[in-house]
């Protein structure tokens, strides 16, 4: 049964780095930055619907010391940034940063002196999703790209 | 000037201009509205005024204008509104642009507290016997006023700090 059934011998043989990235890219759990509407969206990407548990991903952690990816939904003031960067800092490493939405990838809408023009001012953003806002299975294809540069990272080895 | 006012209103344009005579500068409408143009110095006057005798209890809201001419540039304009009658009036004051002062409210509604706050942040109006005149959305330090005319869109660069994004490397 289960595992058993699928290693012939009882073992396998893989490199560590495939296995910890394996581990991590499926347990990557969001530290949700909800600012505006996209917050909503970002609810429904990890509710029953769309179901961001097919991904690991269903964990909201809201103590960003449990968590992996910070999603910014929504548009940044000046101000705000200060907790963004603050949260962002707070943040074990490794760990990436989704900006949901128009707003938090340029200021969207928002082009006026109170609002960044786009998170990427302050904080390394990995992923950008475009939409006003956008819908949750693009939060899902989000993810994903994470998750595929989770998978190609070096996580054990050293550089030489 | 024909007004087609309400009763209530008639009777607080008319109570104002006998009590405050060539104080009230002009009563005018505009979709539907009614506006009070009232000499500067004489507001905490007006408004006292209209709050005991007319009955204006809620100041719902407190902006400014920049008009963007040569005189008179800065306009404070007060919506009062009276729930007993029903009615909504708005009293508006007019001040220069070099040191642009007019006197607080506050005494007579203390929901102007932070409305003419806000006022200062973005228009620079000063608000003499204000209790707490600081700025209430843009950052303290913050030197310019935002919704002057001659501010840019976007703002200008550099003028708020953004977080150090490589705090490792201090």
């Amino acid at each position: 049964m289960g595992l058993e059934s699928s290693l012939s011998e009882g073992y396998l043989t893989t490199k560590v780095d495939s296995l910890v990235n394996w581990a991590r890219s499926n347990a990557a759990w969001p530290m949700p930055m909800g600012l505006a509407c996209c917050a909503i969206e970002m609810m429904a990407f990890a509710g029953p619907r769309y179901d961001a548990a097919r991904f690991g991903s269903e964990v909201m952690r809201f103590s960003p010391r449990q968590s992996d990816v910070m999603i910014v939904a929504g548009w940044c003031t000046y101000k705000m940034s200060h907790a963004i960067r603050r949260i962002w800092d707070q943040m074990p490493d490794p760990k990436w940063c989704i900006a949901m939405g128009a707003c938090a990838s340029t200021g969207g809408m928002h082009r006026c002196y109170g609002v960044v023009q786009g998170v990427d001012n302050f904080i390394p953003v990995d992923a950008y999703i475009s939409g006003c806002p956008p819908r949750p299975d693009a939060v899902l294809h989000a993810l994903m790209k994470i998750q595929d540069k989770i998978k190609t990272e070096h996580s054990v080895a050293l550089d030489s | 000037m024909s007004l087609e006012l309400s009763e209530p209103l008639q009777k607080a344009v008319d109570g104002l201009s006998e009590s405050f005579g060539d104080k009230i500068l002009d009563v005018y409408q505009s979709t539907d509205t009614t506006f009070v143009l009232v000499e500067r110095e004489s507001i905490v006057e007006v408004s006292k005024y209209l709050k005991n005798e007319h009955h204006y209890t809620y100041l719902a809201d407190v902006f400014g204008i920049d008009r963007y001419t040569s005189e008179e540039r800065f306009e404070v304009v007060y919506n009062l509104i009276s729930l007993r009658d029903g009615v909504r009036l708005f009293l508006k004051v007019r001040c220069e642009e070099e040191q642009p002062e007019v006197d607080s409210v506050t005494s007579v509604w203390s929901s102007a507290n932070w409305a003419e706050r806000e006022v200062y942040d973005m228009f620079g109006i000063r608000f003499n016997n204000h209790p707490d005149l600081r700025r209430i959305l843009m950052p303290e330090d913050f030197d310019y006023f935002p919704l002057r005319k001659e501010f840019p869109l976007l703002g200008i660069p550099g003028s708020i700090e953004l977080p150090n994004s490589t705090p490792d490397t201090e």
